[in-house]
C-alpha cells in the first residue's frame, strides 16, 4: 500500500502526539493549525500529568486505582474501557515524555518528583516547574519539527479548518481549509482526518482558555454530521483572576496554604479591604462549612462563590463579580516559599501585590468534558484493542477526534492533571488504527473526487465572500460575542435552572439570527481577522444550543452539572432509626436516578441546525457506579447502607457464578482479574 | 446546600461616596479614556501610517484589551470608520509567545503590558508598533518563521530512537534540572532578536511566477545566511546539556560555527535585558562560545 496521507487539524498535545506517531508509522501528515503549533493552548497547563509510578505502586497504587479514581471523579459518565486503557498507558507515556527531554522536577537522587492532586490519595502527578503543559508541548513540537525536516510532516500554520469533505457514501475524504494570511482556500485530500482542536471556552466569552479555543472546528464537523457527546458538562474552576480580556487561573494551592475567602457584608463596599473590620466581613465558606472551611471541594467552592455574588448581590465590585481571596495574614516568607510562582502571576497581571492586598477572584469556565462523540473497540481484557480503526473514530468513517475536543475520558467532571494524559494518550493510541482504517480499495475515481473537492471549495468561497460583502448590517460581532458569553455564563455554568435554560435557548436563537445581520468592518482580503472572528462566532451558536438543550433535558445533578431543583439533599433526621430509613430512601433514589440518567447525551445536528438529542448507555462493565458523598450531611449512614447493599448484591452474584456451591473467600471475588496487570 | 444568607444591606453610609478609589492600587485618579497610536501597514511592501484611537479605561487593562476594544469599535479617534487593527495573541498569560510588539518603543509582550504602568512611562498616549526585525504581514502581525527555522538549524531536539516504550529517560540531578528548566521556558517570542544589533531583518518577497515550494526554499536559504539569534544558541546549549541530547552535540556546534552562527554575536547583551522569561541568555552564549572554540580546535586536529 502506498504511504497513507493523514490530515491532522490542531497541534496541541493531542495533535502533535498523533502526528509524531503517524509519521513514525510511515504516514505523511499535513498538520493544520490556527496558530503556530508551539503556541497552542496546551502551553497554559501548569499543574502536571498523572500516572501510576514506581513510588506510588509501592504504596499500594496501581493502574486499576487510577482508572477507578478517574471514573469516580467523573461521576461514572464515561465508558470504562477507554479509561482503563489510558490508565494502563499512563506510566509509559510519562516515561516517553521524560525521554523526549521534558525537564520534570527531580528528587535528590535524580528520579522524577511527583505531587498529589485532587481526587486521589497518591502522589501521581509528575510536573515540570509551574509550566508542565508548555514543557510537554515543546518536546512534542521538537519531535514533529524533526519529522518536518525529514519531509514526513508539512505544517500549515495560520490556517483555519472550514469543513470536512465527505463523499457520497458518507466517508471523510479530506477537508477545506483557509490561509489566514492570504485568505486563499485549499482542498486537502486525505485518507483520514483527525480533529484535535481543543476546548470551546470562548462560548462563555472569557474563560481560562486561550483565544483560539472557540470550538469552531468542532462545530463545523458537527454541522457536517458528526455527533457531539455530553456537551452540557463544562468544568468551572473556583478561583480565577477576573481580567478585562481573560480569566486567569489561580491555583487551588492558594487556599491550601491558608487563603481565606470573604466578601464585605455591605454590597460593593468601596473601602480598601484592609480597612474593613472583621465584624463587617462574611467568611461565607467558613460559616457555611465549618468542617472544611475554605477547602471545600472544587464544585462546592465554585457554587458558593457564584451564589453569593449573583443571588445575594454581595460581589465585591458592582460591575465585575468577584470575592476576596485573602492571604495577607500569612507570613511573607511562607508565601514566597510555597506560592511564589502563582503569586507572581497575580502581581504581573493585576499590578497588585497579593501578599499585601487581598486578591479578587471569581470562578471561571475551565474545561469542556464533552466533545465529538468517538467510538472504541473493547478488548477481552476490559481495555481497548490497539490498532482498531474504531478507536477515536467519530460516527463519520475516516474522521477522528482526539484530545480535549473528544468526549471520551472525563465523564461528568475531569480530575486535575488527567487531561494532559488523555490528550497525549488519545493522540498516540489512535495512530495505528487510523492507518489500519485507510480505505485503500474504495477510493473514488480521481475525477469524481476532484469534482467533490471543487464543489466544496466553491461553497466555502461563496460563504466567505457573502460575509465579506456584508458591510451594511447593524450588528457588531464583538458585542454579540459578549452577549452570548454573558448569557452562557449566567445560565449554563455553576447553577442551572430549567426556566433559565429554556429562556436562554430562545435568546441564543435570536442572537444567532442577529449574527446574520453582522457587518464586517474589514472587507479586505488580506489577514482579515475580523471576518475570521465573525465566522467562528457564527459557529458558536450550534454548540451553545446543544449545551443548553442537553442541560435543560438532564434533570439531575451529576459532576459539573448541578440543578438545585433536582439535588439529592443529605439526611435530616437525628434519630438513628429514622436516619437509617432516610438513608435507605436516599439509596433507592440514587439507584433509580442511575437507571434513568447514567447515559451520555448525544447531540446530532438537525436540518435546521437544531440539536436532536438522544441518550447512549454507558459501559460500566468494569466497576459499578457508586454515590459520591463527600461533604453530604449523613454521608456516613448512606455509605453504610450502600455498602450493605453492595455486599448483598455481590453475595447473590457469587452464588450464581459459583453454582457448584463452592465457598469463595471474602474479597477475592471483588478483585477484578486484570487489576494491577501493568502492561 | 446553598443557604440564603441574610442580606446585609446597610442603608446609606459608606456606600454612597462612590469615589473611583480602588483600594490598594495607589492610583488616585484613574484616566477615563486611554489614547493609543498604532503604526499600521495594510500588507507587505505597502507604506506604513499612524492611526490614533481612544478607548474607555478599565481597571487593570493590558494592551490586549486595548486592541480588543479597537477591533470592536473599528473607529479611529477622529470618528472615521477604519478596518480593525490586526495583531497576534493566544494565551494571554505570557506563555505562548504570540503577542510580541514594540510598546512605547520597547519590545515586549502585549498581554502582560499593563496600561497603568505604560501610562506612567509615557504620559497620555501609548505607542504600538510591529517588531522591526521581522517582515510585517499586516499592522502588528509579523512573520516570525525565521525564528522557527533557526530551531531546525541547531537541531533543537532530543534525537530519540522513536516513541516506543524504552522505560524512563536518563536520571538527572536536581541541579541539572534547575539549570535546564529556565532555558526550556523560551516562548519563541522573538524579543531577544528584536533587541539584538547583530540580528537584521530578512524579507523575502515571492516572485510572481514562483511556486510555493520554490519560494519556501529561497526563504530558507536567505534565513540561513543570517544570524541564528540568541534563542537558538540557548536552545542548542539546552540540548547539548541533556544526556541524550548531547549525542549530537557536534552537529549543533557545527551549525553554531557555520555562517550566521555564534561568531556573529557581538556580546552586546541587549537580548538578556528584554527576555520576558528572564532566560540567562548571556550564560548560554558564553557557554556556546567556549564549546565552539574547543570544537573548532578539535576539528583542526581531527583533520
Ligand atoms: C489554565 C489551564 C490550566 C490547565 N492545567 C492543566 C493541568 O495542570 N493538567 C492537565 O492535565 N490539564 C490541564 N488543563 C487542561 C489542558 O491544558 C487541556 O485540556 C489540553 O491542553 C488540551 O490539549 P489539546 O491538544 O486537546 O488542544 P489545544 O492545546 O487547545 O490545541 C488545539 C489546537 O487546535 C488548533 N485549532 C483550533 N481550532 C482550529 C481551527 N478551526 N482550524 C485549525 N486549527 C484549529 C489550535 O491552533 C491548536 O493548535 C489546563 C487548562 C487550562 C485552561
Ligand atoms: S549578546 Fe549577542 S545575541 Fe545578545 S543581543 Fe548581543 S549580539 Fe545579540
Ligand atoms: S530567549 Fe527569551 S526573548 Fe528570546 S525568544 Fe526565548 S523567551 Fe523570547
Ligand atoms: S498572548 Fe501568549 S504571550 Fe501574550
Amino acid at each position: 500500500m502506498a504511504q497513507p496521507r493523514v490530515l491532522v487539524i490542531g497541534g496541541g498535545l493531542a495533535g502533535l502526539s498523533a502526528t509524531m506517531r503517524l509519521a513514525e508509522l510511515g504516514a505523511n501528515v499535513d498538520l493544520v493549525s490556527l496558530v503556530p503549533v508551539k503556541r497552542s493552548h496546551s502551553v497554559c497547563a501548569q499543574g502536571g500529568i498523572n500516572s501510576v509510578n514506581s513510588l506510588t505502586r509501592q504504596q499500594g497504587d496501581n493502574e486499576w486505582k487510577h482508572f477507578d479514581d478517574t471514573v469516580y471523579g467523573g461521576d461514572f459518565l464515561q465508558h470504562q474501557p477507554p479509561v482503563k486503557e489510558m490508565a494502563d498507558w499512563g506510566p509509559r507515556i510519562v516515561d516517553l515524555m521524560d525521554r523526549l527531554g521534558v525537564p520534570f522536577n527531580r528528587t535528590p537522587e535524580g528520579y522524577r518528583d511527583q505531587r498529589r492532586f485532587g481526587g486521589t490519595l497518591f502522589k501521581r502527578t509528575a510536573f515540570a516547574g509551574a509550566t508542565t503543559g508548555q514543557q510537554l508541548l515543546y518536546s512534542l513540537d521538537e519531535q514533529v519539527r524533526r519529522w518536518e525536516v525529514d519531509g514526513k510532516v508539512k505544517k500549515w500554520e495560520f490556517w483555519d479548518f472550514l469543513e470536512p469533505v465527505l463523499d457520497d457514501s458518507g466517508r471523510c475524504r479530506g477537508a477545506i481549509c483557509q490561509d489566514l494570511v492570504t485568505m486563499q482556500f485549499r482542498a486537502f485530500s486525505a485518507d483520514a482526518v483527525i480533529i484535535a482542536t481543543g476546548g470551546c471556552g470562548l462560548l462563555y466569552g472569557r474563560s481560562t482558555m486561550s483565544m483560539v479555543c472557540t470550538g469552531s472546528a468542532v462545530s463545523r464537523a458537527y454541522r457536517a454530521g458528526a455527533w457531539y457527546g455530553n456537551g452540557e458538562f463544562i468544568q468551572v474552576h473556583p478561583t480565577a483572576i477576573p481580567g478585562a480580556d481573560k480569566l486567569r487561573l489561580m491555583s487551588e494551592s492558594a487556599r491550601g496554604e491558608g487563603g481565606r475567602v470573604w466578601v464585605p457584608k455591605t454590597p460593593h463596599d468601596p473601602r480598601d479591604p484592609r480597612n474593613i473590620p472583621e465584624a463587617e466581613r462574611s467568611y461565607f465558606l467558613e460559616e457555611r462549612y465549618p468542617k472544611y472551611g475554605n477547602l471545600v471541594p472544587r464544585d462546592i467552592a465554585t457554587r458558593e462563590i457564584f451564589d453569593i455574588c449573583t443571588n445575594e448581590g454581595l460581589s465585591v465590585e458592582k460591575d465585575r463579580l468577584c470575592v476576596y481571596l485573602d492571604l495577607t495574614h500569612v507570613p511573607r516568607e511562607t508565601l514566597d516559599r510555597k506560592l511564589g510562582g502563582i503569586l507572581e502571576i497575580y502581581e504581573k497581571f493585576q499590578g497588585v501585590d497579593p501578599r499585601v492586598v487581598p486578591m479578587k477572584i471569581f470562578p471561571a469556565v475551565h474545561y469542556s468534558m464533552g466533545g465529538l462523540w468517538v467510538d472504541y473497540q473493547k478488548s477481552s481484557g476490559g481495555g481497548l484493542v490497539e490498532g482498531s480503526p474504531r478507536n477515536q473514530q467519530t460516527n463519520i468513517p475516516g474522521l477522528y477526534a482526539i484530545g480535549e475536543c473528544d468526549y471520551q475520558y472525563h465523564g461528568a467532571n475531569r480530575l486535575g492533571a488527567n487531561s494532559l494524559l488523555s490528550c497525549i494518550f488519545s493522540g498516540l493510541f489512535c495512530a495505528p488504527g487510523v492507518i489500519a482504517g485507510v480505505d485503500a480499495g474504495g477510493k473514488q475515481a480521481a475525477e469524481e473526487s476532484s469534482r467533490l473537492f471543487e464543489s466544496r471549495l466553491r461553497r466555502e468561497e461563496e460563504r466567505h465572500h457573502a460575509l465579506l460583502s456584508r458591510t451594511a448590517g447593524d450588528e457588531n460581532p464583538y458585542d454579540l460575542h459578549q452577549q452570548l458569553g454573558n448569557l452562557m455564563t449566567r445560565v449554563a455554568t455553576v447553577v442551572r435552572r430549567n426556566e433559565q435554560l429554556a429562556a436562554a435557548y430562545a435568546e441564543v436563537c435570536s442572537l444567532e439570527e442577529r449574527w446574520g445581520r453582522c457587518a464586517v468592518s474589514d472587507s479586505g482580503n488580506w489577514t482579515n481577522q475580523n471576518v475570521v472572528f465573525t465566522k467562528s462566532l457564527g459557529d458558536m451558536f450550534p454548540l451553545a444550543k446543544l449545551i443548553l438543550k442537553g442541560a435543560l433535558q438532564r434533570d439531575e445533578c451529576r459532576g459539573a452539572h448541578y440543578k438545585p431543583d433536582f439535588a439529592m439533599p443529605g439526611l435530616q433526621a437525628t434519630d438513628p432509626a429514622e436516619k437509617r430509613r432516610e438513608a435507605e430512601q436516599w439509596c433507592d433514589r440514587f439507584e433509580a436516578n442511575t437507571r434513568r440518567w447514567l447515559k451520555s447525551t448525544v447531540a446530532k445536528c438537525g436540518p435546521e441546525g437544531e440539536p436532536e438529542i438522544s441518550y447512549e448507555d454507558v459501559d460500566t462493565s468494569l466497576t459499578p457506579p457508586r454515590p459520591r458523598l463527600y461533604g453530604l450531611v449523613g454521608g456516613e449512614m448512606i455509605e453504610e447502607v450502600w455498602n450493605e447493599r453492595q455486599k448483598k448484591a455481590a453475595v447473590a452474584g457469587e452464588g450464581q457464578a459459583v453454582g457448584a456451591g463452592q465457598a469463595v473467600g471474602a474479597g477475592q471475588g471483588k478483585q477484578p482479574a486484570y487489576a494491577g496487570s501493568a502492561s | 446546600m446553598i443557604k440564603a444568607v441574610e442580606s446585609a444591606e446597610h442603608s446609606g453610609g459608606a456606600g454612597q461616596q462612590a469615589v473611583a478609589d480602588h483600594g490598594g492600587n495607589g492610583h488616585a485618579a484613574a484616566p477615563r479614556v486611554v489614547r493609543v497610536r498604532i503604526l499600521r501597514q495594510d500588507a507587505p511592501g505597502e507604506e506604513s501610517y499612524w492611526e490614533r484611537f481612544e478607548i474607555p479605561y478599565v481597571e487593570n487593562m493590558n494592551v490586549i484589551s486595548i486592541l480588543q476594544q479597537v477591533a470592536a469599535r473599528a473607529k479611529s479617534r477622529d470618528g472615521r470608520r477604519v478596518a480593525p487593527v490586526a495583531w497576534d495573541c493566544n494565551c494571554l498569560e505570557e506563555v505562548c509567545g504570540s503577542c510580541t510588539m514594540l510598546i512605547n518603543g520597547r519590545t515586549r509582550m502585549a498581554c502582560s503590558a499593563l496600561v497603568d504602568k505604560l501610562l506612567e512611562e509615557s504620559g497620555d498616549e501609548i505607542e504600538l508598533r510591529p517588531m522591526s526585525k521581522f517582515p510585517v504581514v499586516r499592522d502588528l502581525v509579523v512573520d516570525r518563521s525565521r525564528l522557527f527555522r533557526a530551531l531546525e538549524r541547531v537541531k533543537a531536539w532530543v534525537p530519540v530512537d522513536g516513541s516506543y516504550d524504552h522505560g524512563p529517560g536518563p536520571r538527572i540531578s536536581p541541579e541539572s534540572q534547575e539549570d535546564a528548566y529556565p532555558l526550556a521556558t523560551c516562548i519563541s517570542c522573538g524579543c531577544c532578536m528584536e533587541a539584538c544589533p547583530q540580528f537584521t531583518k530578512i524579507e523575502v518577497v515571492r516572485r510572481e511566477d514562483e511556486s510555493a515550494e520554490a519560494f519556501e526554499a529561497r526563504k530558507k536559504t536567505a534565513f540561513d545566511a543570517g544570524f541564528v539569534g540568541a534563542h537558538a544558541i540557548s536552545q542548542a546549549m539546552l540540548f547539548n546539556g541533556h544526556p541524550t541530547g548531547k549525542m549530537i552535540a557536534d552537529e549543533r556546534l557545527e551549525a553554531l560555527t557555520s555562517q550566521g552562527g555564534i561568531q556573529m554575536c557581538g556580546n552586546a547583551q541587549n537580548c538578556v535585558a528584554v527576555c520576558p522569561k528572564s532566560i540567562p541568555l548571556t550564560r548560554s552564549i558564553a557557554r556556546a562560545g567556549r564549546a565552539a572554540t574547543v570544537w573548532a580546535i578539535r576539528k583542526i586536529f581531527d583533520r
